[in-house]
């Protein structure tokens, strides 16, 4: 779906036209729904750029929807870690508005780099939601296809795939494509922690010399594991971009509605071939960094309710209501659709089989090994040699 | 057979210049490479004649053009990485070792880095820290990367083409004391009939020692053949050229013939692929064996400074003495 496309479809304006220079409280952020559900009709950034969206109401139920289903069946994922049936999760929790809105503003042929904790980018690109659940139960890496889905591999070493994302986009300007309205970009998912990595610093370089079409999208969820954005910075994030020589906005990270517009925005600056923008949503992570994690040995609970207040969904829902987008008789099937999902998710999961052991040796090389071949013969020959063996 | 006598620096470039002419995915990038040539002048003239989005001058920091490698790899194309030094590739370490290694793997083999990272590699250049030294244990032990190495300008001219051309990732070693050192290559030769690159060649046949060698080494071997030749003793050298994967078949034979083996590397003795020969020749070879395989290299100490690195290199006598030792057993 392509949001924010100019539609045909007519309709009255739903919130009283105003217009601010950031959010109440922070004067750099961009918001466009209040935590209230109060609709702003636009935004501008540090630099001038105003910001705002035009969705159909058909489209404001459509993100809604999306933000429902991310956080249930990433929900889901925890339950079956807490029963044994995943080895670890990394729950988006607080930040499926930060990754729907970003994911519905790629277009079908950009290129989104993630972290382990896309899932929500990932399932707006179309990928079945099972597929990181394999990764995480420990059948396979990850099972999609990066360019079919547009979509690379789940990066677990923090910050790597930022440098994959700017090669990526330095070979979309070598292809010469950008400088058109239908110009590829790509877009590089990272957290606050990893700003501090030499390899994002090394993204930021690469990226701004050779103006590659791309963005940098943090998502300040203002922890990596136990420690605080304090200890990895004392300037606000999008503030680093100055220094590199691109731009960077703060967005409401819990808006799905400026993270979209934001996004949209980078990106299409991108692939008109205006460069590399850094974006950072700030947002906040509700959960454990992990499920191995305990956040109450380091944050306290009256933050975390603080943050409750700001919840992605719950003023998307307030908006619908006010607005009369959307009835009871639509949240309701919304919630029916994210429960039969899930429980589909569920079913698949528990039917996951295990690889086959010999298995472990396919894919080291694209064009092989005698070493492996020798190896994997070996272990053939070993397997079979216990009684009963099936192999 | 029409051939041309060329430094293996100059046998290099030039077998980039072809890879660079028959692929249009094919790109080189690193610091330096471009308007200077390299330090070592293995890419002189390339970015003049392709152009600086196919001979691309980099910021400086290594594990930045290894990871932009990767993304443009994943994009379709074919980076070419230099790396200035051999003491300069840890900064990329971990993506050579974490992303470029394993995304064949993670992705169930949907993805390919078809990625070669040259690097200058040994001492015997009088230079500072850094600039000297022999890491191809830490490659040949990390699955997921093949590790290849050249000794002369015939292979250079030929191994660097094949391996632009493998869709596997390799590590691409150049003994940088012998870039200057010349032979004879020939430039006709269809790429598709060349010696297959992840092949060991019996460089110098011999009836009483199997001498193990790659890279730099070669040639000290040779010459270490020549002066136990003029004592009456034949040895074998083997040129190993792959690192990994290793090709023993030749070593195998050879072993079984001579039974004694030395193995010679400027790396360090300690966990070094030495070792692994020893243990593959032994494994494979144990009731031909008249003595154990001896292995000659560096010590195991940080690069020394150059003014004794003479003798932290395996020489000729060095080499000789193993030989002595061999057959002392």
């Amino acid at each position: 779906m392509a949001k924010g496309d100019p539609g045909g479809t007519t309709r009255s304006r739903r919130a009283a036209p105003r217009s601010r220079k950031g959010a109440a409280g922070d004067p750099a952020l961009v918001q466009l729904l209040t935590p209230e559900g109060e609709r702003i009709d636009s935004a501008t950034g540090p630099d001038g750029t105003e910001y705002r969206v035009d969705f159909t109401d058909e489209e404001y139920r459509g993100l809604y929807r999306d933000l429902v289903l991310v956080r249930k069946l990433d929900a889901e994922a925890t339950a079956l870690q807490r029963q044994g049936e995943l080895g670890l999760w990394a729950s988006l929790l607080g930040q499926e508005a930060a990754q729907v809105g970003s994911g519905r503003a790629l277009r079908t042929q950009d290129m989104a780099f993630p972290t382990y904790r896309e899932h929500g980018v990932l399932y707006c690109r179309g990928i079945d939601p099972i597929m990181p659940l394999g990764l995480f139960r420990g059948v396979d890496q990850g099972g999609w296809d990066p360019n079919e889905f547009k979509f690379n591999m789940y990066t677990i070493v923090i910050g790597a795939q930022t440098l994959h994302a700017t090669g990526y986009a330095m070979g979309i300007t070598i292809d010469g494509k950008t400088g058109t309205d239908d110009g590829e970009a790509a877009i590089a998912y990272f957290g606050d922690g990893a700003t501090s990595q030499g390899d994002v610093n090394e993204a930021f370089v690469w990226a701004s010399v050779f103006n590659a079409p791309l963005v940098f999208f943090c998502q300040n969820n203002q922890y990596a594991i136990s420690e605080p954005l304090e200890r990895q910075t004392r300037v606000p994030l999008y503030q680093r971009a100055a220094g590199f020589g691109f731009p960077g906005v703060r967005v409401d990270g819990n808006d799905v509605l400026a993270t979209y517009a934001v996004t949209r925005t980078a990106l299409d600056n991108a692939r008109l071939g205006q460069g590399p923008s850094l974006i950072e949503a700030y947002t906040y992570r509700m959960g454990a960094h992990t499920t191995s994690d305990d956040p109450t040995r380091y944050r306290i609970a009256s933050e975390v309710e603080a943050w409750q207040a700001k919840d992605p969904i719950a003023r998307v829902k307030a908006f619908l209501e006010k607005q009369k987008i959307a009835d009871a008789g639509f949240f309701a099937e919304v919630d029916e659709q994210a429960r039969r999902e899930s429980v589909h998710l569920r079913e698949r999961v528990l039917e996951m089989p295990n690889p086959e052991p010999v298995t472990m040796f396919d894919n080291v090389y694209p064009n092989g090994s005698p070493l492996l071949d020798e190896q994997r013969a070996k272990f053939s020959r070993y397997m079979e040699s216990f009684e009963g063996s099936v192999h | 057979m029409a051939t041309e006598t060329l430094t293996i620096g100059k046998a290099l470039n030039t077998g980039l210049r072809r890879a660079l002419e028959n692929d249009p995915k094919v790109i080189i990038m690193g610091e330096d490479v471009g308007k200077l040539g390299g330090v070592f002048r293995i890419t002189d003239g390339l970015q003049k004649d392709f152009g600086d989005q196919r001979v691309i001058d980099t910021p400086l920091a290594e594990s930045g053009i290894i990871g932009t490698a990767v993304g443009l790899a994943i994009r379709g194309y074919r980076p070419v990485c230099e790396i200035q030094f051999d003491g300069f590739v840890y900064p990329a370490y971990d993506q050579i070792v974490s992303q470029v290694a394993k995304m064949h793997y993670r992705s169930g083999g949907r993805l390919s880095i078809p990625m070669v990272i040259r690097i200058p590699f040994g001492g015997g250049i009088g230079a500072v820290e850094h600039h000297s030294e022999s890491p191809e244990a830490y490659f040949a032990h990390t699955a997921g990367l093949k590790v290849v190495t050249c000794s002369n300008p015939q292979d250079a001219y030929v191994m660097i083409q094949q391996a632009i051309a493998s869709d596997d990732p390799i590590v691409f070693l150049e003994p940088k004391r012998r870039y200057w050192e010349k032979g004879q290559v020939d430039l006709e030769a269809p790429l598709a009939d060349a010696y297959p690159l992840h092949s060991a060649r019996v460089v110098r046949p011999g009836t009483d020692v199997t001498v193990l060698a790659y890279g730099p080494m070669v040639r000290t071997c040779l010459e270490a053949a020549t002066a136990a030749a003029e004592d009456g003793r034949e040895l074998e050298v083997i040129d190993l050229r792959s690192l990994s994967p290793l090709d023993l078949t030749a070593a195998y034979e050879s072993v079984k013939r001579t039974g004694r083996a030395v193995v010679v590397h400027e790396a360090p003795s300690n966990i070094g692929l030495g070792a692994e020969l020893a243990a593959r020749i032994t494994e494979e070879c144990f009731y031909s064996l008249e003595s154990p395989v001896l292995r000659v290299t560096g010590f195991d100490i940080p690069y020394p400074a150059a003014r004794v690195e003479e003798e932290f290199l395996p020489d000729l006598d060095r080499v000789l003495d193993a030989v002595d030792r061999s057959f002392g057993w």
